[in-house]
């Protein structure tokens, strides 16, 4: 911004330009205050705590890491997870976040600012998304001029898709990766409209910093070569974009070797087969380019059937060694999550892991709505505005949005991929319409009284009917003051790609719409913008901001708080002896770990399936196997989560399903149809013995019927099946205030009576291993 | 338990035989009254002594003898003299120390209590005693179910251990409830209602002990705070903010086996008589920004009353605690700076604060009580009305460069009693307190400077 070439200071024009400096640079900050506090409304509305699930995880590592420091946490090894297999998770986790956070925290404390590390952690993302949207404003400044880029910064700031995953507490990836995604995109952009090796450099920066951060760099990966391809395809190749890709992918693949949970993955998996093809291809356009130079027309013609001919053989035999590599892989190389991308059915049909995360459903269309909002309709006209003219970077963005409006089509997590791009092409758009409204106004008022206006001063005297505007609504009077600053930058940063600019100017002259359509549409477009504000801050206050960790409810008699699962974890934290195995479905492993400090069994790092089935068979298992099963798994705690008391919905019996699927998966004992009656899956009188029998009901419903003298199942909506029941292998130690968590201690064995000890030692080495493989697993 | 008998008869046995050197004594009591509340875990015994000197020399000063399994435990010992009679009493605090006597038998612990005046052969001085033990129930059976009631022990002697001769006495013991399981009875005992009378005993010899065990029931929250750090920090700009960190225990029976949430919401009154999930914490009056939660977050279930003489926090725990449980919280809490900070005649600034633990009725095990002191602080004291271990930290907070310093004072088995007033003095110049703001503004200041020379310099190696 600051780095402005002004010419003359003292002319009007140099006055002008730097006057617009100043309130761009005002408004940056404005918007970058916005990005900050509309994430604070969790910490406003319920506490300064960390979020969810996968947050407690990096929560946890970040705290290993303020306190070891850089060597331990790459050596670091987990055995307070997974047990007994632990986890590796220095080689496992993405750890861009954790640094990040980890070198703010020690700044901080270095500068004598006893922050903790929770308090850095929770925001973290807020601070995040400040950056996210100054990035956007460079990206769109790139594509558009400034006022784009303006425009779309302040739709990236208050996105509601973005919002969802980068609330205050919410020290998640994404919290880091979305700014990491933006600013490699800008790198690229600015080196491809530059040409400077310089960038091209912090390009690879920036992309190791993505791929530090998440494992969403793949995208990046795949978009940057698909968009250098397009390039070539469209005779748009120049050396500019050979400076943008070529050191991208080297520095880049190098740099991303570095990571250790990517490695060498880098350069194995068919996710980045396509960069290293398109770095092939570019090579081979950049040496007939160079070889056209130096022949003669007729020469080339020679050399091309020679080239052609050799080449093709030369590809055929590449392509053959490819694909036998990647044939002889199971997967093809491409990992579940990827290949659920590119097949969406892929999941449901052979990970019923993957497909059990409600984040990895395909989204509805509300969905839409809810997380883009108008975003969706300017999204449209934003293409439209790229194609008028299309340069290289319009068409990345072109191409940006259409990649991930299918990928979000695939995978709900995935929203969060479109709404950068949603906003850029709205910020286009919104620019565009305002430029075209107010360009027409003025030509309207000029022509009028004064007929001696041209277009050329457009920008100077814009300013008369857009302060109207703006004096009405000032929300949207932001990026109005936006669009105006907008156009001097453009047409000062646009020489490098200038023929665009003039062929734009072209297109404003002929571009005259009447007064009152002007102001009626301008008027319309700020009404437009207002709506999405509300609904941002809605969708900000209320839908995202919950922590989940923490449920409240209104009732009459006021708030209503349910903080069971802190309780019983700091119950687990305080009560249990610190080496216990405490065994839940996987949701909760991760909170296990952080807050209440115990070794589970697994965790929402699912990286085990068959360990995972393992404890889906105990849940679905008759009382005896499965206190069998959680035994050899030297687990003495059993945690299950209950909703069904007060009416919280995502309760274990409501998972159960994906337990029985995921144990069945591994164990074929585990038979699916033996839980559902008729199709359906219910747990009144007409529910299957099977499912009556099984730990996971016997568990959530013990002793549940003293409390209404008929078990009334809030969440089902129906009395229970089976009501009066003991158990015999465990027995309840805690239960949480409302009921929503229950922890259970398996009881020791019973002490065997001398001569049924005889016998049973006779039997184990033939009758009971054979027996007990099928049921456990473990023995 | 039989080993415990057989030592404390041992015990007796031996003050018994020694008790002929010990009677040299110049002082005798006359009559000794003694009233012991086990009506809560914090057990206070009340003294009344009626001294007399028989020696031919005036005395200055009189001993009181604990045996040793209470000395450990003995968190206070206060005495008065009563001067007056009936209706004019007036009493005056007197100087207790611990002391050691090189002839003490079987570890005897001693305290030495001054009197106002030397007392006169044949004069006779009425005194109040009060002792505090922790710890000292002992809950049997050790652990107990979710619907059992607690029981406990307490262990101690019918008659008054004492260095001198006792012409006569009578102890009297106040249980919380009637259920008394059993009691040891010295003739002549007896009981009516919550209260066991021993005694009158006439003429026992110096050093005399009979071990007595009381086994009864006591359902008050045995809360025990294993260790509380208390940080206190001065702030010149107008504040007192206070956060406290507790490790608080269930220090009762065990327990044991299942802990049925249906049963103790819906039989509240059988089931977990012993547990406990509310305190209170009496906080000083004009407090705010109170807060209350632990490592994981705020925690929710707590009311807050201000009051204009004393605040009171009352919170639960996430979970009620059975015994043996724990629990682990910060409460912090800001008080305005001119309550409770006061320039001396000297010059000096002194912080008048309360000692101890804010929560009623517990026991801390161990206290820690930090007072962060301004940046630029020199020469602090601390002046306390009793022992406690002093050393000096420096603590690094906002920007600071050269630190703060801690006065770090910590005592044991603290309880209610030692909620007293403290005073720490210091020396400060106020113009420490512009160092920080000065700081910042010269940093934005260098930043700015910065900004301007780079803009204006042309940083490129060919001229354009």
């Amino acid at each position: 911004m600051a780095a402005l070439e002004s010419p003359q200071p003292g002319t009007p024009t140099a006055m002008r330009n730097a006057f617009g400096n100043v309130l761009s640079v005002l408004i940056l900050v404005l918007i970058g205050v916005l990005a900050f506090s509309i994430r604070l409304f969790s910490v406003i509305k319920y506490e300064s705590v960390i979020h969810e699930f996968d947050p407690y995880f990096n929560y946890r590592v970040t705290q290993f890491l303020s306190k070891n420091g850089i060597y331990e946490f790459w050596n670091w090894f987990d055995d307070r997870t997974w047990y007994p297999l632990g986890r590796v998770i220095g080689g496992t986790v993405y750890p861009g976040l954790t640094l990040t956070a980890g070198t703010i925290w020690w700044v901080l404390n270095s500068l004598n600012i006893p922050l903790s590390v929770e308090t850095v952690c929770v925001f973290t993302a807020p601070v995040f998304s400040a950056f996210a949207s100054w990035a956007t404003y460079l990206l769109t400044k790139e594509v558009k001029g400034s006022g784009a880029g303006l425009a779309a910064a302040a739709l990236l700031a208050m996105v509601p898709s973005y919002i969802s995953r980068s609330v205050a507490g919410s020290y998640d990836n994404e919290a880091v990766a979305i700014f990491a995604l933006i600013f490699t995109f800008y790198l690229y952009i600015k080196t491809l409209n530059t040409g400077s090796l310089f960038y091209a450099t912090l390009n690879a920066l920036a992309y190791f910093y993505m791929v530090c951060s998440w494992g969403g760099y793949t995208f990046i990966i795949n978009l940057i070569p698909m968009h250098v391809l397009l390039c070539i395809v469209t005779g748009r190749y120049s050396p500019r974009l050979y400076i943008a890709y070529a050191p991208l992918v080297v520095l880049g693949t190098l740099l991303a070797a570095l990571v250790p949970v990517v490695g060498f993955n880098a350069v194995l998996t068919s996710e980045h087969f396509a960069s290293f093809l398109v770095f092939i291809i570019i090579h081979v356009v950049a040496l007939v380019y160079y070889i056209k130079g130096i022949l003669s027309p007729k020469m080339f013609k020679v050399a091309v059937t020679l080239v052609v001919s050799i080449g093709m053989v030369v590809c055929f035999i590449v392509v053959a060694i490819l694909v036998a590599l990647v044939a002889s892989s199971p997967t093809g190389g491409w990992s579940g999550r990827s290949l659920s991308l590119l097949d969406p059915t892929y999941a449901s049909k052979y990970i019923p892991i993957i497909a059990s995360v409600s984040e990895h459903q395909p989204p509805t269309w509300p969905s839409y709505f809810m997380d883009i909002n108008v975003l969706a309709f300017l999204v449209p006209a934003g293409i439209i505005a790229c194609f008028s003219p299309l340069s290289d970077a319009s068409s990345f963005v072109v191409l940006y949005i259409v990649m991930s409006v299918y990928f979000s089509g695939v995978m709900v997590r995935l929203m969060l991929v479109l709404a950068p791009a949603a906003c850029i092409m709205s910020g286009i758009a919104l620019s565009q319409a305002f430029d075209v409204f107010t360009g027409s106004i003025k030509y309207q008022l000029g022509a009028s009284s004064n007929s001696t206006d041209d277009a050329e001063d457009n920008t100077s005297t814009n300013n008369a009917p857009k302060d109207d505007a703006s004096a009405g609504k000032t929300d949207k009077g932001e990026e109005i003051v936006k669009e105006r600053s907008s156009k001097k930058g453009k047409k000062k940063e646009r020489e490098p790609a200038d023929k665009p600019s003039v062929k734009s100017k072209i297109k404003k002259k002929a571009l005259v719409l009447p007064l009152e359509a002007s102001i009626v549409a301008l008027l319309l477009l700020i009404m437009l913008g207002a709506f999405y504000v509300i609904h941002c801050v809605w969708a900000a206050a209320e839908a995202y901001s919950a922590p989940s960790i923490v449920l409240t409810s209104q009732s009459r008699d006021g708030l209503h708080v349910f903080d069971d699962f802190r309780e019983s974890y700091a119950w687990l934290s305080h009560n249990t002896d610190v080496d216990d195995k405490v065994a839940s479905w996987w949701d909760y492993g991760y909170q296990t770990t952080a807050m209440a400090n115990r070794t589970v069994i697994v965790d929402n790092n699912t990286w085990n399936n068959t360990h995972i089935a393992t404890v889906g068979t105990a849940m679905s298992s008759s009382e005896k196997a499965a206190w069998e099963i959680f035994n050899s798994l030297d687990v003495k705690y059993v945690l299950v989560v209950f909703g069904g008391l007060i009416g919280y919905p995502s309760d274990d019996i409501n998972k159960f399903l994906w337990m029985v699927r995921i144990g069945g998966g591994v164990f074929p004992h585990i038979k699916e149809a033996d839980y559902l009656r008729d199709g359906q899956y219910r747990i009144d009188s007409e529910a299957t013995p099977t499912m009556l029998n099984c730990l996971m009901y016997k568990l959530s419903y013990y002793r549940f019927v003293k409390t209404d003298g008929k078990g009334y199942d809030r969440v089902r909506r129906t009395e229970i099946g089976k009501k009066n029941f003991k158990l015999t292998h465990f027995e309840e130690v805690f239960t949480s205030h409302h009921w929503m968590v229950r922890i259970y201690k398996l009881k020791p064995p019973r002490n065997r009576i001398r001569g049924r000890t005889k016998k049973l030692k006779s039997k184990t080495s033939s009758g009971l291993s054979s027996k007990s493989v099928k049921k456990n697993p473990w023995i | 338990m039989a080993a415990r008998i057989w030592i404390f008869s041992v015990v007796v046995a031996v003050f018994l035989s020694i008790s002929a050197f010990s009677s040299a004594q110049d002082l005798q009591i006359v009559n000794a009254e003694r009233r012991i509340d086990l009506s809560s875990h914090i057990v206070k015994a009340f003294l009344t002594l009626k001294v007399e000197n028989i020696g031919k020399d005036p005395a200055a000063e009189m001993l009181l003898a604990f045996p040793p399994t209470q000395i450990k435990n003995l968190a206070m010992v206060q005495a008065l003299a009563i001067t007056g009679k009936k209706k004019k009493k007036t009493y005056l605090p007197l100087d207790v120390k611990p002391t050691e006597q090189s002839d003490a038998p079987n570890d005897t612990g001693y305290y030495r209590v001054k009197f106002i005046s030397p007392l006169g052969p044949g004069e006779t001085v009425s005194l109040e005693v009060l002792y505090i033990l922790t710890h000292s129930l002992e809950p049997f059976p050790v652990e107990i179910t979710q619907s059992e009631s607690q029981l406990v022990y307490y262990h101690d002697s019918a008659v008054i251990l004492s260095p001198y001769h006792i012409k006569q006495q009578t102890t009297f013991v106040k249980t919380p409830t009637t259920r008394v399981e059993s009691f040891t009875s010295i003739e002549p005992a007896n009981r009516a209602g919550k209260e066991i009378k021993y005694g009158p005993y006439e003429n026992r010899a110096s050093y005399s002990y009979t071990p007595v065990i009381i086994h009864f029931e006591n359902n008050s929250p045995f809360a025990v705070v294993e260790e509380l750090v208390r940080e206190i920090e001065i702030s010149h700009w107008g504040s007192l903010q206070i956060t406290e960190n507790y490790r608080l225990t269930h220090g009762g029976a065990r327990h044991k086996g299942v802990f049925s949430r249906v049963d103790y919401q819906s039989k509240r009154s059988v089931s977990g008589a012993s547990s406990f999930n509310a305190l209170l914490a009496v906080l000083p009056p004009r407090v705010n920004s109170v807060y209350y939660r632990d490592n994981i977050g705020n925690i929710s279930t707590s009311h807050l009353r201000t009051g204009f003489r004393k605040s009171e926090l009352e919170f639960e725990p996430r979970y009620p605690l059975f015994g043996g449980w724990s629990a682990t919280f910060v409460i912090g809490y800001r008080v305005p700076l001119e309550d409770y900070l006061f320039e001396a005649s000297d010059g000096r600034r002194y912080l008048n604060f309360t000692f101890g633990c804010p929560l009623v009725e517990t026991i801390v095990n161990k206290l820690t009580l930090k007072v962060v002191l301004p940046e630029g602080s020199k020469d602090p004291s601390a002046v306390l009305p009793f022992t406690v271990n002093q050393e000096l930290e420096v603590k690094y907070s906002y920007l600071d460069i050269v630190g703060r310093t801690v006065v770090v004072l910590q005592k044991d088995n603290v309880v209610p009693t030692h909620n007293v007033p403290f005073q720490v003095y210091y020396t400060f110049k106020p113009i420490y307190m512009l160092a920080e703001p000065f700081m910042l503004v010269s940093a934005f200041f260098l930043v700015f400077v910065a900004s301007l020379a780079y803009v204006h310099i042309d940083l490129n190696i060919v001229r354009k």
